[in-house]
């Protein structure tokens, strides 16, 4: 085994246990900054600023007793929260987020990191979060209960509705990053080249990121990704008060916790491909490309906050306010930016 | 590689018609799809592949799951029948099981006669640039008309969805 193939090994290997562990650091997160917002101070009492109440929380979950509704359907009650985990693991692999690093030399040449560098990086992560779609469908119907199938069918139809804006913003920042505005047009659609495009800076003030030319693709995608994730204000499925859970309410104990993660790591994913998108990925001033991946940390970190900052700020949508806003709304823009994107794309040649 | 996906893409759709649950029918018809979207990438087309499982897998699938979950399908009641013959057994299964027959029949004649006939040169038009170049010049015409096509269902959708005498 060359040096080389043992590091992409240890390398998949980290990246999922990395995810595993970044679900549970959102969770603490995610507590203790609706804590702030709300004048308290949320968990602080388990280990050192409440840092392993995650932990706490996953034995407690594997402790309590697994349920399953009798009249479910047992084979698809189980496989739905095994394809929502998968779905949003696989989406992470396509994902850069560093340089071509050598670990310090360890290496004979440098790896990237990333799982697997794909052509069409773009679009897997496109179709993976379309996979997704299925677990929630499959969690509502199979769970044989009124609120579960109303809310599994409308979080997917709410999901299938904002794939449409999220897949034009994508297009949009695809031709930016294959236009003069990046710093290296390249005819391809991985996610790497996009990231090395937005390396350097113009008049060498601002850098070169990609939300400066498309603010408006910029807030649409992240608009889109919040949908996606069905996290607040676009969480009604989920909603506790009109639905009781929504569509994992026969869910108990680890079923419920890989739904969870699976929510938690696709919002880590929709961050990472916005930070590599939009903000530069680990490109930033003053550290070598090496160590680039501290900024992409940073750059994630940045917008998970504004992810939970989100949820416990604005009030939650209605149903069909939620699908008016879908496709009356932010469906129209994303095509007029499209357009736009491309005038301007040709226009500047 | 090759043969993992190919038993997978059949297996898979063999076992579509064996099912009694229709909801099973149509999951392993989405395994079936992503069988050959691997098989695509074999075939050097990752962009085939993917477009395969955002448009066939990613949406039209969701829209078949929707239908077969909302008009709540029956199962299949096969016991009565499972002894007789296809050929013997009453109504659709006549038909059904001449189709197979005839089916199996092309199968072979189409595999003993193209082998190798259609074979593409590598270095044909598998990158996203030259597949939209050609999408735009060459095949432009069937692009409009299939976006034409595509106006014409959802109108067509809208229409009948509409309740009888609501404007």
């Amino acid at each position: 085994m060359t040096p080389l193939l043992f590091a992409q090994i240890v390398l998949t290997l980290f990246v999922f246990i990395a995810l595993l562990h970044s679900a549970a650091g959102m969770v603490w997160f995610e507590r203790r900054l609706a804590a702030l917002l709300q004048q308290r101070f949320g968990p602080t009492r388990v280990g050192w600023q409440g840092l392993l109440q995650p932990f706490a929380d996953v034995i407690k979950l594997m402790f309590k007793e697994e349920l399953r509704p009798k009249a479910a359907d047992a084979l698809l009650f189980a496989l739905a929260p095994v394809i929502s985990a998968t779905c949003a693991f696989a989406a992470f692999a396509v994902v850069p987020f560093g340089g071509t690093t050598t670990l310090l030399g360890l290496l004979p040449e440098g790896i990237r990191l990333q799982v697997a560098d794909v052509n069409v990086a773009i679009l897997v992560v496109f179709a993976i979060s379309s996979m997704s779609v299925y677990g929630i469908v499959l969690a509502g119907w199979s769970s044989n209960s009124k609120y579960s199938l109303l809310g599994g069918l409308r979080s997917s139809a709410q999901m299938i509705s904002y794939e449409l804006s999220y897949g034009m913003a994508l297009a949009s920042v695809l031709l930016v990053a294959t236009s003069a505005a990046s710093a290296t047009p390249v005819d391809s659609m991985s996610l790497t080249s996009i990231v090395n495009g937005q390396d350097g800076t113009w008049l060498h003030v601002i850098p070169r990121w990609f939300i400066f030319v498309q603010p408006i693709g910029f807030l649409i995608f992240l608009t889109a990704g919040i949908a996606e994730t069905n996290r607040a204000p676009f969480d009604f499925p989920e909603a506790e008060q009109e639905l009781v859970a929504g569509y994992h309410t026969e869910y108990s104990s680890m079923s419920f916790a890989m739904f969870f993660l699976a929510e938690y790591v696709n919002m880590v994913t929709v961050s990472a491909v916005a930070a590599d998108l939009f903000l530069g990925g680990w490109h930033g001033p003053l550290l070598p490309e090496s160590l680039g991946w501290i900024w992409f940390l940073l750059k994630v970190g940045a917008l998970l906050f504004f992810y939970v900052w989100m949820r416990w700020t604005l009030p939650r949508y209605r149903y069909d306010q939620l699908m008016a806003f879908g496709w009356k709304v932010l469906l129209p823009l994303s095509v007029v930016n499209l357009l736009a994107t491309a005038a301007g794309v040709l226009y500047f040649q | 590689m090759f043969y993992a996906f190919a038993a997978v893409a059949v297996i898979a759709s063999l076992l579509v018609i064996a099912q009694r649950n229709p909801i099973y029918s149509v999951l392993l018809l989405i395994a079936s799809f992503g069988a050959l979207s691997g098989l695509y990438v074999l075939l050097e087309a990752p962009f085939v592949a993917v477009i395969q499982i955002i448009v066939y897998a990613g949406a039209i699938m969701v829209l078949f799951l929707f239908v077969v979950m909302l008009l709540n399908a029956p199962h299949e009641d096969t016991d009565f029948d499972e002894r007789t013959h296809p050929l013997l057994r009453p109504g659709p299964m006549r038909l059904g099981g001449l189709l197979a027959v005839a089916l199996v029949l092309e199968l072979i004649w189409a595999l003993s006669v193209g082998a190798g006939a259609g074979r593409f040169g590598i270095g044909a038009a598998t990158s996203v640039a030259a597949i939209g170049r050609m999408l735009f010049t060459d095949y432009a015409f069937a692009f409009e008309v299939t976006s034409v096509l595509i106006l014409v269902a959802m109108v067509g959708a809208v229409v009948l969805a509409r309740k009888e005498g609501a404007r």
